[in-house]
């Protein structure tokens, strides 16, 4: 295996992190927003993420996942969790798995022992992207001044998870709980969706969560 | 703005989630270099104009990434189908001028 | 004088909320609850300004969207002018400042109206092209006198306080309109369970329900909408969109919805609101639910100020109290008008006389109004309005319908307000918008909507020829019904309020009226009153020539401007059918497009301007940049360092200072925005050979290689590094702007040509962060903060190596675009900036320097390295750029441009070729862009042999130099080319190699 695929942990033991909004210094605005905020918004920042492809028809992949994760494979549009860690469909032979930070390497390869033998692929992704978590009564209605795709609960209940437009750029819709989503997004676009979302919900109020 | 369903998400999308790519079946020679020019031209550069129904090679950038193909009505705009990669259209040109004619009675 | 039109009582407005405006420059009073139009009329304003081509005094006409005279500018500072504003769309508010945009300088004393009323055979149809297009060289003086005069509004020149914004929305049902067939659409389809929008472009829900004379069940039509509307309030799947204008009906059943959020309260939004907002809206179904438009008659001098619609009088009396006038002449053709006449004498106010086209009306209305003392002439219709500033009297004469001619010299009656109606105009603009073809239907003398195709809409009430208010609730409850059913709700059952049964006959088809003279002699006849058309432009353009109702169209400019046709569109072609002898549904209709009624830019814009209006991407290093001064440079949606100028430093002495520390010592670039790919799978190699130019099948693990991509066409369109990581696992680098081209570029040939190879491809762009030292201190600095063994056959050239930098675990690419000993630091972003940090710290002793995208640039150049999209465009092959070191022409696989390489023209040897220039004066840099010539004496136009892609001073070398494209330059070695420049001045250059700097590579193999 190892000659084959180059993995390496590249997460150190120990250094300064610093997550695409760091520089947004959520943590200094925590608790300073909108007291009735429509919108609470908090970084779940730092996680391990890993792009996980692989052939769903194949019995022998599921079966390998749910070994290793012991999450059954999500189906088109959707992300099952348990624990810290979720498991999403993003296309019909790739998904995104999200872990507790640290654990992305012992995860990749204990994921790659199941699957060995297996035309896969892992892909470390961690420093690429984050979570931006939104929660309140607001949400929907920024979320529609966003996003074309209809967030309405009969079309986007719990548990769905889809990629599309937003703003003027792409991004993953995760909704999680009834007032809880997420958008997964890049790193190098996270200034311009925070600009973004505190001015759609600022009329509704924002408050910060650290 | 179109409607579009991804065959691979199996919901209808937004336009905006997507990327036309041209005209589908346009299968690259197994031997580019068994071609003539001419043949290598054709392939390369001259593209269906119908008016009426095309098909059409989509991709969901916004989404699942996937490529797939559309039946498209190019006056209307109706989308007739999408479908995957490496499937045949339902619908096609041909097909429709049939049923047509089955339609008003005309035999072959 | 204030409100002399106000009625002593009735109307909806809010007599107790009395609210002051100025209206050119002259304050008045209304009241809450009016429109301008309303409150101008109160207060008897009869110019409201001065018509497009002929400069005559106009007034109100209208009650609605169709209004095509108060076309006003609104706003009381700069920034908040607002053109095109239909006074009878706006809501009143305390301090609303309104003026004229026609008539200049003044709408009461026009020096136009004097050209206007003199010249109206010096400005016939077609006037524009004729005149003032030739001689052409006077066009621009002309331009701005006819702009100024024909007062297209003004946009304003300052900032817009206001914001705007978007907001996308679904449902099952959307209903237009919330008239009595919109409320009861939405009524029915909501109480089936689904998700409605209803939307209406006034001021409140209701529609002709709140101004009509008819009852249901015997009350007030008005309570039956404030039912309904309390019902819809409450169910939460059900919005309500009011002020909101349904503009465009768009592909597969988009629409777009102009809400005005504040426009009734102030000019400008109060704090923290939205002025208005775009709704997008996607609806499985859609109700029309668009009303009709009353079409006016057509008869001589029917622009003075006191010709109005019947139904449009009805609603001033009616709905805000407002009587335009005293004594009142109608001219109909249909039994609905009578409405306005019974309204008209309940107000207490004089009816002169009724014209009815019709012979012998016996309906309804007409009979109420016969009983009430009426005078009604039958056979008749109102043939001439006298008056200038304000009509005075209508001459009605007997007419002959069939032959088109006035049959009797008619009467005189003094009067100041004539009101006609020629019947109804469903309005079907937002069903035509994706051009669907209206309907004529004869029996009630209207286009109607044609087959939605596979738009799945539905339409009801007037819009639909159901005109009468009983039928018109039933047909937009049906609809509201069918269109949830459709949807996938189950129907319930209808409870519609009673309507009183009357007889009603059916209009006569009267168009324009006849005249005592031709039209062409009769005093004008207006068609379209925005655009100042008359019957006799019309029949002059058919006379001319011009029989397909487009071209009549654009020769009159019949239906152009803010207007779109709402009030002269049947009328026109109504005439223009009859001076063509054919008939209307033979004329056809013009096409309608969105928008409907003007839209702002602001809701076009919505939240997407200013610091939104493009994303900006950065990378991990960005606060570290900004804290040092970096000038940045856009590179796709990426802002890049540009340069870092010190204290008094511009661009150029920045750059010299940062290439000299490059090659001299150590520099340090953010090359974190080019793209990356991870590519993982047994036939990743396979694949690498396909897209690549060269050869990847002996490239070893820990080794890199350099590769060109092209198109099919042979044509280079990306360029990069890739490095074998481990057997199946490569990583791929792409240009910064290439990197989500290629990605797709992959991903289409492995998805549609080649799914059997066993290989996925992983943007991973944003999870590294890329540093590159470069310098020949570089591995000095380097191994103070690494671990890694730098000794240069341990880690030669075009390899690389895992380890720590920084304390980071780090991929670290021995790479270089410099030509310098380089090394790309790659570490997860999220630790990159205190990597940075080290290597910036380490650096101090080593004379570190970070440099920019410019310095990469030249010094790239002087090793003549290419830029893809730079010096090349699209249209040059590998070998035209001298690259054929990387051309795999024995690869087994006919990779991606092989064969369009091959092409018996991409293999021409006349070709434009990249080859290095250097001006005879070394202190003169050729402009990138420049032409160049091998004759600079030959006469001009000059025969173009190519042109400079990439062109800079150069500190390392001493010299300006540049690279270009040269017809055969390749060899051409040695020989002179010019550049002409645009100051009529040249530079003349060599041709030399492109690779200006250490040609055998040695510093980079240090």
């Amino acid at each position: 295996m190892s000659n084959l695929i180059n993995v390496y942990q590249q997460r150190p033991a120990a250094a300064h992190a610093e997550s695409p909004l760091f520089h947004a210094g959520l943590e200094q605005l925590a608790g300073k927003g909108s007291a009735r905020a429509g919108v609470t918004v908090r970084e779940k920042k730092l996680l391990g993420h890993l792009t996980l492809r692989g052939d769903a028809k194949d019995p022998a992949f599921a079966g390998g996942v749910h070994k290793a994760l012991g999450l059954e494979l999500p189906v088109a549009l959707t992300l099952v969790a348990a624990g810290d860690t979720s498991l999403q469909w993003l296309a019909p032979d790739e998904w995104l798995l999200i872990v507790p930070s640290g654990s992305e390497f012992a995860v990749e390869q204990k994921l790659r022992e199941a699957l060995e033998g297996q035309h896969i692929s892992i892909v470390n992704v961690s420093g690429g992207q984050t979570l931006l978590e939104l929660t309140g009564p607001k949400v929907r209605e920024v979320l529609m001044k966003s996003t074309s795709y209809d967030v309405h609960p009969s079309n986007f209940p719990a548990g769905k998870a889809v990629g599309t437009h937003f703003a003027k750029s792409q991004l993953v819709i995760r909704h999680t709980a009834e007032d809880t989503w997420e958008l997964l997004i890049r790193r190098s676009f996270s200034d311009y969706f925070w600009l973004w979302l505190q001015d759609a919900s600022a009329e509704f109020g924002l408050a910060i969560k650290a | 703005m179109l409607h579009i369903f991804c065959p691979h998400c199996g919901e209808l999308r937004s336009e905006e989630e997507f990327h036309a790519k041209g005209q589908a079946h346009i299968p690259r020679p197994l031997d580019p270099t068994a071609c003539t020019d001419a043949e290598w031209g054709e392939y390369l550069f001259f593209r269906d104009n119908p008016r009426g129904i095309h098909h059409e090679l989509w991709v969901h950038s916004a989404g699942c990434r996937k490529y797939f193909n559309a039946t498209r009505h190019t006056v209307t705009y109706e989308i007739l189908e999408t479908y995957k990669i490496g499937e045949k259209p339902s619908v096609t040109a041909a097909g429709t001028a049939e049923k047509k004619a089955s339609d008003q009675g005309v035999t072959a | 004088m204030s409100q002399v039109n106000r009625l002593a009582s009735g109307g909806r407005v809010d007599r107790s909320q009395p609210l002051t405006f100025s209206f050119n420059g002259q304050s008045y009073q209304g009241f809450a609850g009016d429109t301008l139009a309303a409150a101008l009329l109160a207060n008897g304003v009869d110019i409201v300004g001065r018509s497009f081509k002929y400069s005559r005094p106009r007034g109100i006409v209208a009650a609605g969207a169709e209004e095509p005279n108060a076309v006003l500018q609104i706003g009381s500072t700069e920034a908040a002018q607002i053109p095109n504003v239909r006074a009878t769309q706006q809501a009143l508010y305390a301090g609303l400042v309104a003026s004229s945009t026609n008539g200049w300088p003044s709408v009461n004393t026009d020096l136009m109206g004097i050209l206007g009323k003199v010249g109206g055979k010096m400005m016939p149809p077609g006037f524009y092209y004729k005149t003032f297009m030739y001689p052409q060289n006077l066009w621009l003086t002309y331009e701005k006198y006819i702009r100024k005069a024909a007062g297209l509004g003004r946009a304003p020149t300052a900032v817009d306080p206001d914001s705007y914004d978007y907001m996308n929305q679904h449902c099952d049902v959307l209903v237009v309109g919330a008239g009595p067939a919109g409320l009861a659409a939405a009524l029915a389809a909501a109480r089936s369970g689904a998700r409605v929008i209803l939307a209406d472009e006034q001021e409140e829900f209701g529609g002709s329900l709140l101004s009509t004379r008819e009852t249901l069940d015997g009350k007030p039509a008005a309570d039956w909408a404030a039912q309904v509307i309390t019902e819809l309030s409450g169910m939460p799947e059900v919005t309500l969109l009011p002020r909101s204008t349904v503009n465009g009906y768009h592909d597969h059943n988009f629409l777009t919805i102009h809400q005005r959020l504040t426009d009734h309260l102030g000019e400008i939004a109060p704090l923290g609101m939205v002025r208005q907002r775009m709704h997008r809206v996607r609806a499985t179904r859609v109700v029309l639910a668009t009303g009709a438009h009353e079409r006016p008659l057509v008869y001589a001098n029917n622009d003075v100020p006191g010709n109005m619609l019947a139904d449009a009088v009805s609603t001033y009396v009616r709905r805000y109290g407002v009587a335009p006038g005293k004594q009142l002449v109608l001219s109909t053709n249909n039994d609905y008008a009578y409405r306005v006449v019974l309204d008209w004498l309940d107000a207490g106010l004089q009816v002169v006389a009724v014209a009815d086209a019709r012979s012998n009306p016996r309906g309804s209305w007409v009979e109420e109004a016969r009983k009430r003392g009426v005078r009604i002439l039958t056979g008749s219709a109102v043939v001439e309005a006298a008056g200038s500033k304000r009509v005075t009297a209508a001459r009605i004469c007997a007419i002959d319908v069939q032959s088109h001619k006035v049959s009797s010299p008619g009467e005189v009656l003094d009067c100041d307000l004539i009101v006609s109606s020629g019947g109804y105009s469903p309005v079907v603009h937002l069903a035509s918008h994706l051009g669907g073809r209206p309907t004529w239907r004869e029996d009630i003398l209207a286009f109607v909507p044609g087959e939605g195709g596979f738009q799945k809409r539905l339409c009801a009430g007037a819009v639909n020829g159901v005109f009468g208010l009983g039928d018109a609730l039933a047909d937009g409850f049906e609809a509201g019904v069918s269109a949830a059913a459709e949807a996938g709700f189950k129907a319930v059952s209808a409870s519609l309020p009673q309507v009183a049964v009357r007889l009603e006959e059916p209009s006569l088809a009267l168009f324009q009226v006849p005249h005592d003279k031709p039209t062409a002699r009769a005093p004008k006849q207006f068609v379209d009153l925005q655009n100042d058309v008359t019957a006799a432009g019309i029949e002059l353009a058919t006379r001319e020539g011009f029989e397909s109702v487009e071209h009549v169209k654009r020769y009159t400019a019949l239906g152009f401007g803010t207007d779109q046709g709402k009030l002269g569109n049947i009328n026109g072609l109504a005439i223009a059918a009859r001076s063509l002898g054919i008939s209307i549904p033979q004329m056809g209709t013009t096409m309608f497009r969105p928008n409907y009624t003007p839209v702002t830019f602001g809701a076009v814009a919505g939240r997407h301007c200013g610091a939104l209006f493009e994303p900006k991407r950065y990378t991990a290093m960005q606060s570290w940049h900004l804290q040092n001064g970096a000038e940045f440079e856009d590179v796709g949606q990426w802002k890049r360092p540009w340069y870092f100028p010190k204290a008094g430093e511009d661009l150029h002495a920045a750059v010299a200072r940062e290439c000299l520390a490059v090659r001299n010592a150590v520099g340090i670039l953010d090359a974190s925005t080019l793209g990356k790919i991870d590519i993982q799978g047994p036939d990743a190699r396979e694949f690498l050979n396909r897209v690549y130019s060269n050869a990847w099948t002996k490239l070893d693990v820990g080794k890199a290689r350099y590769g060109l991509m092209c198109k099919e066409d042979g044509m280079v369109f990306d360029d990069g590094v890739t490095a074998c990581l481990a057997d199946n696992h490569f990583l791929m680098t792409t240009t910064t702007g290439g990197a989500a081209r290629v990605m797709e570029w992959l991903e289409i040939y492995h998805q549609t040509e080649w799914p059997e190879l066993k290989v996925y491809f992983t943007s991973v762009t944003d999870h590294w962060a890329t540093m590159t030292l470069s310098g020949p201190n570089s591995r000095k600095l380097l191994a103070e903060v690494t671990d890694i063994d730098l000794d240069k056959d341990a880690f030669p050239f075009m390899t690389w190596k895992e380890g720590q930098v920084g304390g980071v675990p780090a991929r670290v690419f021995r790479i270089s675009f410099t030509g310098e000993l380089s090394y790309e630091v790659n570490v997860q972003a999220d630790y990159a900036l205190g990597v940075w940090e080290k290597i910036i710290e380490a650096g101090k002793k080593h004379g570190l320097t970070p440099y920019g995208t410019e310095t990469m640039h030249e010094l790239r150049a002087e090793k003549g390295f290419i830029i893809v999209g730079q010096d090349t465009d699209g249209s040059v092959t590998p070998d035209d750029l001298n690259m054929g070191w990387c051309v795999g022409r024995t690869k087994p696989f006919s990779w991606i441009g092989w064969r369009g390489m091959n092409r018996e023209d991409s293999l021409r040897e006349d070709r434009k070729q990249l080859i290095g220039l250097k001006p005879v004066d070394p202190n003169k840099v050729l402009p990138e862009g420049a032409q160049l010539v091998f004759d600079p004496k030959q006469t001009v136009p000059m025969q173009m042999v190519g042109h400079v892609t990439s062109s800079y001073m150069s500190v390392a070398l001493g010299y300006s130099f540049a690279m270009g494209v040269v017809k055969g330059g390749l060899k051409r070695m040695g020989e002179r080319v010019f550049a002409p420049l645009a100051d009529g001045s040249l530079i003349e250059a060599e041709i030399v190699s492109s690779v200006f700097y250490d040609p055998k590579g040695d510093r980079q193999n240090v």
